[in-house]
């Protein structure tokens, strides 16, 4: 019980000031976000993922495409941390290597999603009436087709390539950011300020710039989180499927699909890239769960 | 509540329409001349052409919108491109395997998910609730395929419990029928009974913070009596709009199961299409998915009037 | 209902009863050491402000108390001298709604929305008795009538939707007493309906008592309803009893000083004079003050409330937790 009394306190000082002062936003942020030990360590799981992904060529042991017949299906050793598959490739370098095109993949499919998305859905927001009715009906066809069956027709029409496969995920989560960028548009609609700048003669696009975005960002980086997670697990599936990287560049997708024929005996071509996807995806909904509790309102757990 | 059906109905109108047009557009997002680009690098001159008969690619865009989507409205969805078989009995012969897989996933996901997230939602807070939270995260993250392949591997060929992989209609043998299924619907269904956990579990913990949950305690009723009854037929709203939304993705993700357990699904068959550029078969699938899964949405929100008197009765 | 048990045994007895709740300062108690009996066929008051134990009491006798927040840490509870708070649950669902009934205060969430009235009844009535489907159908519509619900035959088949709050309180009131309970809880059973709606119901919860023979606790803040109906009152402060007595001796003669300052609130009894509200808040349980609890907001207090913590001493007629019981004179009510 050192802790002193308000009254006892100095009136000034720069501890007192510094506890006085109201949380700035990115503060209250933090704190809360500190909180969360499963968001955290999403985070720093996903950081060391972008990291050997950026530097693989310094972090990886081996040449991921390098092969050695000799070590062909060989086990896990000192030179082989992780094995090598069937044509003696290092699995542990290709998958630091296949971080590169999974993490990269996704962020291009997040990319089309959100520029197909957010400005849609803003002006979707803000103009209502038949504009946002249309918008609306088209997100909602998008979204009564499987994403997976969607986004491999687009494919089938299309060459397939890493790049199309993206686009066409990209294409297929838009209508899920339209839509939490639509209503959080119709939000900042009905404040009175928003209202007071229309009267005042403030065009839709400041408006949208000025008022809407701000208001956007929280449920839109909580939404972009997740949709990364979803790209990942997506290109996965369609790498899997032969769809996407194309041999002989490898994502754990491809990794995972060129195994299936090993797995009775190496299990652990196919456990590899698979729990690295697991993590991955885990990862990216783990933190975007957690940057929702922390960028939305405070509500007080019982 | 009629009312209600007729206003839900005409929903899907336009929905259906926009379905059609997506469906039919895809053709128009491939680049350069489609014919050429369809019939791949080492098609002959003739075989351009024949594409392009077919498709009618020489006809603007709309009047080949309106006779493909007259042709659709009866029922033909074309032939396709390689083979010249009609898409629609494609569809008809593929279906059965991957209705059964979906309809035994669906079923299982219940079984798994309302339970498990009945019990954790009723149990808060307790260590349960708390394995059975994280469970359901990984659950989410775990990529079907991966999950497909450990239980091949584990049940069905290390165990040997189970085949691992093959079908058999259940014409032919009911049996095998139900034991061929049970591996790949089990892969299916873990994703989708995580996410009805999840719903389930919110449903419970908001229902049990009712007041008239308190009141049937204090009246004497049985504490069970009133999570079954009273819970869960309040619950049954989330329960059924996840089962609405799942309907979808487990379409999507019968794909990559049916390709990891050989069943010769539609979703199998769509691979190959995808790899063949058979656009006729392509749109056909799109178009008869959309369809389906857009009604099932219509007769999950008309069902929410069965669960909720209040929009019953107006 | 009452012949053959033991004469001379009040029907409740609740002894040094201690309900403790889980905050951010640990486990601390909300009611604190509550004693008191209930007659039968008698009406008692329990109030006091919010925040001060009085609807946690009125569950804890139901056993209404438990889960990871909250737990009975001491006392007994004795309904015709059993104790309910070492029944396990089994036991105690036959004692709810059977033998001790309870009506909350809010009516417009406390009845299942997904369920008719009159199943949600018939549910309450076939679990206490051996009616067939057709019998309790009968008695809830009986019920129904006798709780002046109009056309209860029509109405029994509605949903709560359908029905005002007055006539859902009207509903749960049958749903209490449908299996004709020795003891009725009513916690601020009036609190959320119109003021015309709030007389109805407690006249007819009188005319009921009156018919069925029953006990009433009313849990209220509010003191003239306690005046219009109770024959005794029990004044909650903190968690403690700070003082109980008759309706006839309390209202006239206060003795302890938070009484007093309730009674001089009462709306109309002083017209023309301005309401004086008692300044200050119930202190939260981790920051009691020293001494007396009432003391920090108390007129009447001397040094010696800031140093120790009154007992309540037995009066006779009455109990008081207060120093000065005996010299202060305070202002009451009527007479």
């Amino acid at each position: 019980m050192t802790t002193a009394t308000p009254d006892a306190a100095p009136s000034v000082g720069p501890r007192s000031t510094a506890a006085s002062r109201p949380e700035t936003r990115w503060g209250r942020f933090v704190r809360r976000f500190r909180r969360q030990r499963g968001a955290v360590a999403a985070l720093a799981f996903i950081v060391i993922v972008v990291v050997c992904a950026v530097f693989a060529p310094w972090v990886a042991p081996k040449d991921p495409i390098d092969q050695d017949l000799s070590a062909s299906l060989a086990g896990p050793s000192s030179e082989y941390w992780l094995g090598a598959d069937r044509l003696g490739r290092d699995t542990l370098s290709r998958l630091i290597f296949g971080a590169r095109f999974s993490l990269l993949a996704a962020v291009q499919a997040v990319l089309v999603a959100t520029v197909l998305g957010v400005p849609i859905g803003i002006v979707a927001g803000l103009a209502r009436g038949w504009v946002d009715a249309i918008a609306s009906t088209i997100a909602d066809a998008v979204l009564s087709i499987p994403a997976i069956v969607l986004a491999l027709a687009i494919i089938g029409v299309l060459k397939p390539n890493l790049t199309n496969a993206m686009i066409a995920i990209g294409i297929v989560y838009a209508p899920r950011l339209f839509r939490v960028v639509r209503s959080a548009a119709i939000s900042v609609r009905e404040e009175t300020y928003i209202e007071a700048a229309r009267a005042g003669g403030v065009g839709t696009l400041t408006i949208a710039r000025t008022h809407v975005l701000p208001n956007v960002a929280s449920p839109l980086v909580v939404q972009i989180s997740l949709a990364l997670g979803f790209a990942v697990l997506a290109e996965a599936g369609v790498s899997f499927l032969g769809l996407g990287v194309q041999p002989p560049d490898a994502s754990w997708g491809v990794m995972l699909g060129q195994s299936t024929a090993e797995l009775e005996d190496h299990p652990i071509l196919v456990l590899a890239p698979g729990i690295a996807i697991m993590l991955a995806v885990l990862s990216f909904n783990v933190l975007g769960d957690g940057l929702n509790d922390s960028l939305g309102r405070e509500i007080r757990r019982e | 509540m009629l009312r209600l059906v007729a206003r839900r109905l005409l929903k899907v109108i336009p929905l259906l329409l926009l379905v059609t047009v997506i469906a039919f557009g895809l053709l128009n997002l491939v680049p350069g001349d489609p014919a050429v680009q369809i019939a791949g690098e080492f098609a002959t001159e003739e075989q351009i052409e024949a594409i392009r008969t077919e498709l009618e690619l020489d006809r603007p865009w709309l009047s080949r919108y309106g006779s493909w989507l007259s042709d659709a409205v009866r029922g033909d969805l074309g032939d396709s491109l390689f083979s010249g078989v009609s898409v629609r009995s494609q569809i008809w012969d593929r279906l059965p395997a991957t209705v059964s897989l979906i309809g035994w996933s669906l079923v299982l996901s219940a079984l798994i998910g309302i339970p498990a997230g009945t019990v954790a939602g009723w149990r808060e807070g307790s260590a349960l609730d708390r394995f059975l939270t994280v469970g359901t995260t990984i659950g989410v993250a775990i990529p079907v395929f991966v999950t497909g392949l450990v239980l091949a591997l584990v049940v069905g060929i290390k165990l040997g419990w189970l085949p691992a992989t093959g079908y058999v209609g259940i014409t032919e043998s009911p049996w095998q029928w139900a034991r061929r299924l049970i591996l790949p619907a089990f892969a299916l269904a873990l994703t989708g009974a995580a996410e009805i956990a999840r719903q389930t579990r919110a449903g419970v913990i908001e229902v049990k913070k009712q007041d008239f949950v308190r009141v049937a305690r204090a009246n004497g009723l049985h504490t069970r009596q009133v999570l079954g009854k009273h819970t869960l037929k309040n619950a049954m709203i989330p329960v059924v709009t996840v089962v609405g939304l799942q309907i979808g993705r487990l379409f999507g993700l019968s794909v990559l199961v049916e390709q990891i357990f050989n069943i010769p699904g539609l979703g199998s068959r769509l691979i190959t299409a995808v790899f063949e550029n058979d656009v006729p078969f392509i749109q056909g699938t799109v178009l008869m998915l959309g369809t389906v899964i857009v009604l099932v949405n219509a007769g999950v929100d008309i069902s929410y009037g069965y669960f909720n008197p209040r929009v019953r009765g107006s | 209902m009452s012949e053959g048990r033991a004469v001379g045994v009040p029907l409740l007895q609740v002894e040094d009863l201690t309900v403790e709740f889980v905050t951010e300062h640990g486990w601390l108690p909300v009611v604190d050491g509550v004693s008191f009996e209930i007659g039968r066929q008698e009406t008692i008051g329990l109030i006091g402000e919010s925040g001060c134990g009085k609807s946690v009491t009125a569950m804890a006798i139901l056993g209404l108390i438990g889960g990871p927040s909250g737990r009975v840490a001491r006392g007994r509870v004795l309904l015709d001298g059993q104790d309910l708070l070492v029944l396990e649950e089994p036991e105690l669902r036959e004692v709810r709604g059977r033998r001790i009934a309870m009506i909350f205060q809010e009516p417009m969430t406390s009845i299942d929305p997904a369920f008719t009235i009159g199943k949600q009844i018939i549910e309450v009535l076939r679990r206490h008795l051996p009616l067939s489907r057709a019998q309790a159908k009968q008695r809830a519509i009986d019920l129904l009538d006798r709780v002046g619900i109009p056309d209860p035959h029509r109405r029994f088949d509605d949903y709560p939707h359908q029905l005002s709050g007055g006539m859902r309180q009207r509903v749960l009131i049958a749903m209490a007493l449908s299996c004709e309970p020795d003891l009725l809880i009513a916690d601020e059973p009036t609190t959320a309906l119109d003021v015309t709606v709030q007389a109805q119901v407690l006249e007819l919860l009188a005319g009921l008592q009156e018919e069925l023979g029953m006990a009433v606790l009313l849990v209220t803040h509010d003191l003239a309803v306690v005046a219009e109906t109770c024959d005794r009152t029990i004044v909650m402060y903190a968690g403690e009893v700070v003082e109980s007595a008759d309706v006839t001796a309390l209202f006239p003669d206060p003795r302890h000083p938070y009484t007093a300052a309730m009674l001089a609130n009462l709306p109309g009894l002083h017209p023309g004079e301005p309401l004086r509200p008692i300044p200050g808040i119930v202190p939260p349980r981790h920051a009691l003050p020293a001494g007396c609890w009432y003391s920090p907001r108390c007129e009447h207090r001397t040094d010696a409330c800031g140093a120790t913590h009154p007992q309540l001493v037995d009066l006779g007629t009455r109990r008081v937790r207060c120093l000065r019981a005996d010299e202060l004179d305070l202002p009451g009510v009527g007479r």
